[in-house]
């Protein structure tokens, strides 16, 4: 088969770098230019497959040691390299975002890490993790330029391509909800996603993903969150929906509000 | 690089970004895994990668090292087809056969962890398995029926009718 060879002899002019450890993984990640990470594989050994992606170098971090929950008091430390089948038992909004995910072949491969730093979907959204984690006001500590920065995720996101995470912390919330448009297909794809949680101090986030080109937060509805009909309405003022295979933005916008509305009433179910 | 293979130990040469597909395909020549989508959205390619269930296309062999791999090939054999092959055989659950070894060697995986015979249980260990025949309710009776254990009298289906390769009946 044609596509075996050209991948096969692409492949040997990668340099493939292994690293044991999350010192290893980072000294090779170096400034992340010509770097290719590859978490479970999921998104790019397609993409290496097919030869839209030829990378000089790929680091595949599944033996650095990133993988795991760790919880310190209420706490809570997911490794990069950690399945996304490993979340999907944890409260809302994480599990049931997690658990909504694809299937549990592609589930039990995919990597937190890999679906932070999705980019942007040729065909659909990708990153479904960036809105519970938003939601949960999570942080993230990553490598590359400048050395090991921890950051609020939602300064991460817009220079996640250049960067290698490392793990992600958040404070366990007092409530969380999730609520999604999905594509039934032989696995669902998520064309629309809302998460919220509220802290233990009663701040009330929430995110969406599906929205725009990644996952961002609902400020304008947060504001009037006591208000869901407004906040539904609010929300729309923060996104950018875009057409795609999955759902026109026309749908999208037209469902934000919907899912909004569900993930406040869940919140004050929870209370 | 060293994986073994149906039980049987194989160094083989691919590059580690090598898809494990490609691997079993090309380099070891052994064609149940089949090459649908290249992209993880079909599972026509799923192998069991120690035990667990995995699209092939999606893993580099760097991987795979030292991993024990189960495709079809390795699941039964003509004479002693396993337990879900032979609910397969006699509930129609294969057509045209590109989507079988995927959904086999899921539903393995599905049934050695204790699965049962609900079919909203059967779905969501299959879910991202394609039938383009759209089979998939005698998949779904077939996979139940050895969920629950039932034994299967092969003789009267085509498969036993005209061949001598199954259990259960005549061999």
């Amino acid at each position: 088969m044609a596509v075996a060879t050209d991948e096969a002899t692409e492949a040997r002019a990668a340099e493939v770098l292994r690293p044991t450890s999350e010192e290893e993984a980072v000294a090779a990640f170096g400034d992340g230019a010509d770097v290719l990470v590859v978490g479970g594989g999921t998104i790019v050994v397609p993409d290496l497959t097919a030869r839209r992606l030829r990378p000089r170098r790929v680091l595949l971090l599944r033996e650095a040691g990133l993988a795991g929950v760790r919880r310190d008091g209420s706490r809570v430390t997911i490794g990069a390299a950690t399945s996304l089948q490993e979340l999907v038992d944890l409260p809302a909004p994480l599990g049931p975002c997690a658990a909504n995910i694809a299937d549990l072949e592609i589930r039990s491969a995919a990597t937190v890490g890999g679906n932070l730093c999705a980019g942007e979907g040729l065909e659909a959204p990708r990153g479904d993790l960036q809105g519970a984690f938003l939601a949960l006001g999570a942080v993230v500590r990553s490598a590359g330029e400048g050395g090991i920065v921890e950051e609020p995720l939602e300064d991460f996101l817009p220079r996640r391509r250049r960067r290698l995470a490392l793990d992600v912390s958040f404070e366990e919330p007092a409530a969380g909800a999730f609520a999604a448009l999905d594509r039934p297909h032989t696995h669902d794809y998520t064309a629309l996603a809302v998460s919220g949680a509220r802290a233990a101090d009663g701040t009330i986030r929430l995110a969406a993903t599906g929205a725009g080109s990644y996952g961002v937060r609902l400020r304008s509805a947060e504001a009037i969150a006591g208000d869901p009909e407004a906040a539904g309405e609010a929300a729309l003022r923060d996104v950018d929906p875009h057409d795609d295979a999955l759902a026109s933005a026309w749908y999208r916008r037209r469902v934000l509000p919907v899912l909004v509305r569900k993930v406040l009433a869940q919140l004050k179910e929870a209370a | 690089m060293n994986l073994t293979v149906n039980g049987v130990a194989r160094e083989v040469e691919s590059p580690p970004l090598t898809p494990l597909l490609h691997v079993l395909r090309e380099e070891l020549g052994i064609t149940g895994p089949k090459a649908g989508c290249l992209q993880g959205g079909c599972g026509a390619c799923t192998v069991l990668v120690d035990g667990e269930p995995r699209r092939a296309c999606l893993l580099p062999l760097a991987y795979a090292e030292g991993a024990e791999i189960t495709t079809v090939e390795g699941l039964g054999t003509p004479e002693r087809l396993a337990p879900i092959q032979q609910a397969f055989i006699h509930h129609y659950a294969a057509q045209c056969g590109f989507c079988t070894s995927g959904m086999l060697l899921a539903a393995q995986a599905y049934l050695a962890r204790g699965g049962s015979d609900d079919p909203e249980e059967i779905q969501e260990a299959l879910a991202g398995h394609v039938c383009r025949c759209t089979g998939y309710a005698k998949i779904i009776d077939a996979v139940a029926a050895a969920a629950r254990g039932d034994s299967f009298d092969l003789t009267t289906t085509a498969v036993g009718k005209y061949t001598t390769v199954t259990t259960g009946g005549r061999a």
